[in-house]
């Protein structure tokens, strides 16, 4: 993987932008610390959960962002929720979780329950979808969402708001031409993008040196006239500061950033996956890369966290997430009759989802 | 090769202006932009330069950058920005400068566009017009004289539009920018500036879905759209010659099919010759053969015929493309045949 002079040192354009100090609030970094410890337990939990769900052959399809929770956490965290527009790909479970999907939500997706407000049981496990949070529809597909983000940047352009589309993916979709096109269509309009790659240097199997001929993704950005900045994406305030550097320079119509954060996976690619193309050693560096413990030993070393609290909290999440798991079980799957609904406009609303964006419109009149 | 011609700018049309279809997109694109903030047009060449068929000529200046985009070659991002615009409240109308070069594109169309409001269950909507010149007849070649309609029509979750005269083009394009999901729409191009008719008023809608009766007959219904239209005309009007009275169905829309005029005309008439450019086999006319043998079998009184092109690219010479599309001679010959079996 890259290191940040490198990445730094290969275009005097490309380099790590930082918000000015007149635009810098005062960031409290243990409470920050804190939140993001508290959204990555609830990501684990959750993705613990999942892996038994496959195992017990209840959800068919499972892929988690083991590795990637705090790079997602810490960089969802810099959006504001409804507001801006996110556009994860679909190992950002945590991304979702972070703006407000719940686990009961993204068990219903897993287990293909009817009133998965995402898809309606539809698609894969980890597709979110949620209007009310902007979260646009997630598919399978590696990289097609990147045009989409720059063409609600673009509409937010044209609509006079000063909404931002981030646009979260892997190191895979950087090898995509549609990647090309879309920073290249961002960086000629200055639009209000932020790119976010997550590199855990698998695309499934293909390792980095296959894939690109460069060590650093964020190189890219100089050829489309954007920052690019490499940073640890296992490090919860470096991630969060370069994505809140890219945010404002957003928001100040300076244009797109490409943020790459450099994560293990460490995981198989997905329940469908066997794994076997790694060797021992590079499954365990990815493991001891885990940026739980890395952060729960931060928190600890700070003061204000105790061991005691930490396993309150673990245990408490754990119980929280079993229970909705269970709900979730509860639940009937879609009736075969709905399968050819909103196939267009004008059919009636999907009744959960419905629900959702009514109680959180609600909500919205409250602190609006 | 393929006429760029310069026209004068287009103000909007009155009711009864006399327009070629060209510019009554032309028309219907000044007219929904004026009605709309929301709409936008992006595309390569559609600022500055107008279109290649000056299809979006004066918009640029009217309706100023942020609405009309001139974009890089880029069709993936033509239209995944379209896509994601349309999410975002806008209504985008993603101009192709040829249907030959929207395949680049066809992964945002049939993979998003496509499926973006059933995986959300309704959640999202994508009210995108991807808009496209296309059809044979103009020595265009391999790469400017595609049609490309049928590759839609298999997809769930796309409207596919294609009108055969300038007062249906102006119509069915203020539908299409005004309908809430993902619609097709080819113009071909052969017919861009050979016919003119008076068009209708900013409020004429025409709606996507309904066929258009385009002459009423006893003997054999031809059911077409675009071109075919026109050939179909030519060959009914020599047709009525020989003492025959040919039935014309325009589709105008593809997807979704008007099954009930389909009906009506082979129940009326009982001999069918479907007519199109695009390539005969797994076409337009094969569905609507299908559709007639399934559900109008004791309807027919003779063999479902079809007059499409002959599985074949287009060539730049004349002779050979000649020998591959449809043309009115072929259609009245098949129509003879069928009308004598």
């Amino acid at each position: 993987m890259a290191s940040e002079e490198q990445s730094r040192a290969s275009s005097p354009t490309t380099e790590l932008v930082v918000e000015s100090a007149s635009e810098a609030t005062p960031l409290d970094e243990g409470a920050l610390l804190l939140r993001i410890y508290r959204l990555a337990v609830l990501t684990r939990a959750v993705d613990e959960r999942l892996w038994i769900f496959s195992r017990q052959g209840l959800a068919g399809f499972v892929l988690t962002p083991r590795g990637h929770e705090v790079a997602q956490i810490a960089s969802a965290l810099t959006l504001r929720v409804g507001h801006d527009s996110a556009w994860p790909y679909y190992r950002d479970m945590a991304v979702g979780l972070t703006l407000g999907v719940t686990p009961y939500e993204l068990f219903l997706g897993a287990l293909g329950r009817a009133d998965d407000p995402h898809s309606g049981g539809r698609q894969l496990s980890m597709h979110l979808s949620s209007p009310r949070l902007r979260i646009a529809t997630v598919s399978s597909e590696i990289a097609a969402h990147l045009p989409q983000a720059v063409g609600a940047a673009y509409a937010a352009r044209v609509l006079g708001q000063d909404s931002v589309a981030v646009c979260w993916f892997g190191d895979g979709a950087t090898s995509e031409g549609v990647t090309h096109e879309a920073m290249n269509l961002a960086g000629i309009h200055r639009l209000p993008v932020v790119f976010i790659c997550e590199n855990n240097g698998l695309a499934i199997s293909v390792p980095l040196a296959l894939q690109m001929p460069i060590a650093s993704v964020a190189a890219r950005a100089a050829a489309y006239g954007m920052p690019g900045t490499s940073v640890d994406g296992t490090d919860a305030l470096a991630v969060y500061r370069a994505c809140q550097a890219a945010m404002a320079r957003a928001r100040r119509g300076e244009g797109p950033s490409l943020v790459e954060l450099r994560v293990p996976r460490i995981t198989p690619h997905s329940s469908q996956d066997d794994d076997s193309y790694r060797s021992e050693a590079e499954r365990a560096a990815a493991a001891a890369a885990d940026p739980l413990p890395r952060l729960r030993r931060e928190l600890l070393a700070r003061g204000g966290w105790s061991e005691e609290a930490d396993e309150r909290l673990v245990a408490e999440t754990r119980a929280a997430v079993a229970a909705a798991a269970d709900r979730a079980l509860a639940q009937p799957p879609p009736p075969p009759e709905r399968a050819r609904r909103w196939l267009f406009a004008g059919d009636p609303p999907h009744p959960y989802l419905a629900q959702l964006e009514r109680a959180g419109r609600a909500e919205g009149d409250r602190h609006g | 090769m393929v006429e760029h011609i310069a026209q004068p700018p287009a103000a909007p049309a009155e009711a009864g202006a006399v327009l070629t279809l060209v510019e009554a997109v032309r028309a219907a694109l000044w007219e929904e932009m004026a009605r709309d903030p929301r709409v936008i047009v992006l595309g390569q060449d559609v600022g500055r330069k107008g279109g290649v068929f000056k299809a979006t000529q004066g918009l640029l200046a009217e309706y100023g950058p942020w609405r009309v985009l001139d974009t890089p070659i880029s069709e993936a991002a033509i239209a995944g920005a379209a896509i994601g615009a349309a999410m975002m409240g806008l209504r985008p109308v993603a101009e192709f400068q040829f249907a030959d070069y929207i395949h680049p594109a066809y992964d945002q169309i049939v993979n998003h566009a496509a499926t973006i409001r059933w995986r959300s269950v309704g959640g999202w909507g994508v009210p995108v017009v991807f808009r496209a010149p296309f059809g044979a007849g103009v020595r265009g070649g391999v790469y400017h004289s595609q049609s490309v309609e049928a590759l839609y029509c298999h997809i769930p979750g796309l409207k596919v539009v294609v009108p055969a005269t300038p007062r249906d083009a102006k119509g069915l394009l203020k539908s299409a920018i005004r309908d809430d999901d993902p619609v097709l729409f080819f113009e071909h191009k052969w017919s861009y500036r050979r016919y003119r008719e008076p068009v209708g008023g900013p409020d004429e809608l025409i709606p996507i879905g309904q066929a258009r009766l385009d002459r009423p007959g006893r003997d054999l219904s031809i059911i077409t759209y675009g071109v075919g239209v026109h050939h179909a005309r030519q060959a009914a009007d020599a047709l009525a010659a020989e003492g025959l009275l040919v039935e014309i169905l325009d589709l105008r829309t593809l997807a979704p099919l008007d099954h009930e005029a389909i009906a009506r005309t082979v129940r009326k008439t009982s001999k069918v010759l479907i007519l199109h450019e695009a390539n005969k086999t797994m076409g337009i006319g094969a569905e609507i053969a299908a559709f007639i043998a399934e559900e109008l079998f004791l309807d027919l009184d003779g063999p479902i015929v079809r007059v499409a092109a002959a599985d074949c690219h287009l060539p730049y010479n004349a002779a050979e493309e000649d020998a591959i599309i449809p043309n009115p001679d072929r259609v009245y010959q098949a129509a003879l045949r069928l009308a004598r079996f």
